[in-house]
């Protein structure tokens, strides 16, 4: 590839230097840690040799997380969260099968939240249990401290979902250089790999979300076309199913918690076995002393779940059409998750794309892999030739509410991200002074529909007769798929700004406590993992700084260029000691006084991407 | 970074509405291999708030010049002609009428589930909607007649929408 010929303003890590970066797959069911190791993606194993780390966390004095917590899960059901991912970013009422869980659930605003022995739990406080046992293997295998990490998300989960996500990473201490959707890492592990081209379909059905995406594979480039899926809906529910029917022929009296969960553990079992078998015995003594004794075929079991496979291809249909394309324009379908393992749904999805699925990289893995490839490059260490560009999109539109409960799209669902948009809006009353903006995710065209985002008010606007306001509304979505909204009053010399970057369950200010409590339980340890994160930081603007310095000081005046040697010495000076605020009061300053060389380089940049392309040339 | 800067001179384009979409797409491509924050993870906050801003503005340009429809209007807009799509409705009354039988017909297929009438009127639609492209090149590459022009954007987009009827209609009578 040609792209990469000159220096890149980004890459400007020493060759020599490798940084610790890793990919993360924050599953429903399982996660898995991966990196690149001499250029290839590998998944990082326990001390036992077992990449997969059951997504499960034990509370009661100690907290267990992985396989010691699941070996719990029959005994202490209560306190031994499973599934977490299903409750990121959802309140009570979002949640299916809320009967059947053996949780004490508490309502919270904006997330639910878990009690246990250890007190009320956050669902991000239980994925940020999870990253951070992740986090521990990383660095035992790797030696050392990460200095960035990808997490992956489905590609259809909503704002507050990645939020949560996010949060969860900041909770455990870890950098995140991006949110990934999980079709699109998949994509890349898969492409990469086969260095295919083309329009790929990723069909990713996991523990507990379905995403379908859509992209084009062509020299260098990973462009997502479109995405759909349903971020409840996964193997989880095919447990269920069997679940149900078990009680049904077995004709069960309702169950106590612990016999729930035994159950369940039995109907993934036999789910798990019909993969290869034609048929399982399930039998269980029961805590309640009765015994359970059925078969369960393969024909009963595509009979009870297939209504949960067909569930999957309405979004497909819609991701396709929201590309513009056939199914008979795909060229592969790369299954991605641990539940495409299923015959009939490995059947369903030849049959609807008229072609064989792709299995051939592991459906557990592939995502982790995937992640890593991606961590290894954006924590820049870039090989040569090893460029390639990723162009994901957002799977929700984004929206405002308007009079009468009506949702006034900004951004439609698919945008390229990052992705602005502005809209303008007015008064409706005489002399209105204030504006309550309520942003909302969802394609429905009522706001009860959709998903509220955040709601925030507008002050200060001058009184004027209604409709000749201009509230100018923008719209900002990350590289993470993450949102932020900002309104501005515009009319001659009257301005009010806000600015608002939902979070949901946990603000920032109780993040920032949550990480207090934490380095007081632990101080020395906690306070100087802290302080190395901070070096690490300010080590890597340090390199980038002077990378910058290095190949395009003639952009400088003499007086800037010394300016900005002046911020790097400060930096320098204080990142040694152990004063954390000075170290990013330092960087800070050196970020600010960066910004108009940034300007100029990315300026330069483009220049250049376009330079011997004249128009006469075209 | 000059926010100023038009569409078409982010992308070294002519200001025409004809355009190579292979070329603008190569173009695009390469303007984010360049500043898409994806090569700034490992950068200070002011290249990562820079590269989001220019990335967020190249993935706009793309998108309007990309669509035949919203870069005629960006034509106009440039030439500052404002085909004012949202408060003038005003249409030749023999376009009207042809656009409602045109909706009728829709309507009576999709009740029907006729499938191949469906198709055949998405065929003639996309004919048509050519046809009016085909004019629009006219009146803005070779008479830079910014009137004629508004007129033909404004009718496109009730052709546009009524050919995004007809998928509709298509899908709901297919599934």
């Amino acid at each position: 590839m040609a792209l990469l010929q000159i220096a890149e303003p980004g890459e400007s890590a020493a060759p020599h230097e490798h940084r610790l970066a890793v990919g993360i797959d924050l599953g429903t069911t399982n996660s898995l840690v991966a990196t690149v190791r001499s250029g290839m993606a590998v998944a990082l194993s326990d001390d036992q040799g077992r990449s997969l780390l059951p997504s499960v966390v034990h509370y009661d004095g100690a907290v267990e997380v992985g396989f010691a917590a699941q070996a719990r899960q029959s005994l202490d059901p209560r306190n031994t969260i499973v599934s977490v991912k299903r409750f990121m970013g959802r309140g009570l009422k979002d949640i299916a099968h809320v009967e059947s869980m053996p949780y004490d659930f508490v309502e919270a605003e904006g997330m639910v939240k878990l009690r246990t022995a250890q007190g009320i739990k956050s669902p991000v406080e239980v994925s940020a249990d999870i990253l951070g046992a992740l986090r521990d293997r990383a660095e035992a295998s790797l030696g050392g401290q990460l200095t960035g990490v990808v997490i992956t998300v489905p590609a259809y989960f909503d704002d507050a979902q990645r939020q949560a996500t996010k949060d969860a990473a900041r909770l455990a201490g870890l950098n995140v250089l991006r949110l990934l959707n999980e079709p699109t890492a998949a994509a890349i592990a898969y492409g990469l790999d086969n260095a295919s081209e083309g329009i790929f379909a990723v069909y990713d059905l996991g523990g507990g979300t379905f995403d379908i995406s859509i992209l084009k594979l062509s020299k260098g480039v990973f462009q997502v076309l479109a995405t759909g899926g349903d971020s409840a809906l996964g193997g989880d529910d095919f447990d269920q199913r069997v679940f149900c029917w078990i009680i049904e022929q077995a004709k069960l009296a309702p169950l106590s918690a612990r016999d729930s969960r035994l159950l369940l553990t039995h109907a993934r079992e036999a789910k798990e076995y019909l993969t290869a078998h034609g048929e399982a015995e399930i039998t269980v003594r029961l805590g309640s002393g009765e015994y359970v004794d059925v078969k369960l075929t393969t024909a009963i079991f595509s009979e009870i779940t297939k209504n949960l496979v067909q569930k999957t291809l309405a979004p497909t249909r819609k991701a396709l059409r929201d590309a513009g394309l056939a199914a008979e324009d795909i060229k592969g379908v790369v299954m991605v998750g641990g539940a495409t393992r299923m015959p009939q749904v490995q059947r369903a999805v030849a049959e609807y794309f008229g072609r064989d699925p792709l299995n051939n990289l592991d459906p557990d893995k592939v995502v982790a892999l995937g992640a890593a490839i991606q961590a290894n490059l954006l924590a820049g260490n870039r090989a040569a030739g090893d460029d390639w560009l990723l162009l994901d999109v957002i799977p929700l539109s984004l929206g405002l509410e308007t009079m009468g409960g009506l949702v006034e799209k900004v951004i439609p669902r698919n945008s390229t991200i990052p992705a602005a948009r502005a809209q303008e809006f007015t008064t409706f009353k005489d002399g209105q002074t204030a504006m309550v903006l309520h942003v909302v995710q969802g394609e429905r065209e009522l706001v009860s529909d959709c998903r509220s985002l955040a709601r925030f008010e507008l002050r200060g606007i001058p009184p004027m007769v209604a409709g000749a306001a201009r509230i100018r509304v923008t719209f900002q979505v990350d590289a993470d798929g993450l949102l932020s909204v900002n309104a501005r009053e515009q009319t001659t010399g009257h301005e009010a700004h806000v600015e608002v970057k939902p979070s949901y369950g946990l603000s920032d200010d109780e993040i920032t406590s949550m990480l207090k409590d934490s380095f007081n339980h632990a101080s020395d340890d906690a306070f100087r993992r802290a302080l190395r994160e901070a070096q690490i930081e300010a080590q890597r603007l340090l390199e980038a700084v002077q990378s910058a310095l290095r190949e395009d000081a003639a952009l400088l005046s003499t007086l800037e260029k010394a300016h900005v040697e002046n911020l790097v010495a400060r930096l320098q000076g204080v990142m040694i000691g152990d004063d954390r605020r000075a170290i990013d009061n330092a960087m800070d300053a050196l970020n600010k006084g960066t910004g108009e060389f940034a300007g100029r380089r990315m300026n330069q940049s483009v220049q250049r991407a376009l330079a011997g392309k004249k128009v006469s040339d075209i | 970074m000059d926010f100023g800067q038009d569409h078409y001179a982010l992308f070294g384009l002519p200001r025409r509405f004809v355009v190579d979409t292979a070329e603008l797409e190569r173009l695009y491509r390469e303007v984010q291999a360049r500043v898409h924050p994806d090569k700034f993870a490992d950068a200070g906050d002011a290249d990562k708030r820079l590269a989001m801003q220019w990335s967020t503005h190249a993935n706009e340009a793309y998108l309007t010049l990309k669509s035949p429809l919203k870069r005629a209007q960006y034509l106009l807009q440039l030439a500052g002609h404002d085909p004012q799509v949202e408060h003038n409705t005003a249409m030749p009354t023999d376009f009207l009428v042809e656009q409602m039988e045109w909706r009728e017909a829709v309507i009576e297929a999709r009740d029907a589930a006729d499938v191949a009438e469906l198709d055949h009127l998405h065929h003639r639609m996309r004919k048509e909607i050519s046809t009016q492209y085909d004019a629009l090149h006219q009146a803005l590459d070779e008479r830079a007649d910014y009137a004629a022009a508004a007129d033909l954007v404004r009718q496109l987009m009730f052709q546009e929408k009524l050919l995004h009827e007809i998928g509709d209609a298509l899908e709901a009578v297919d599934a």
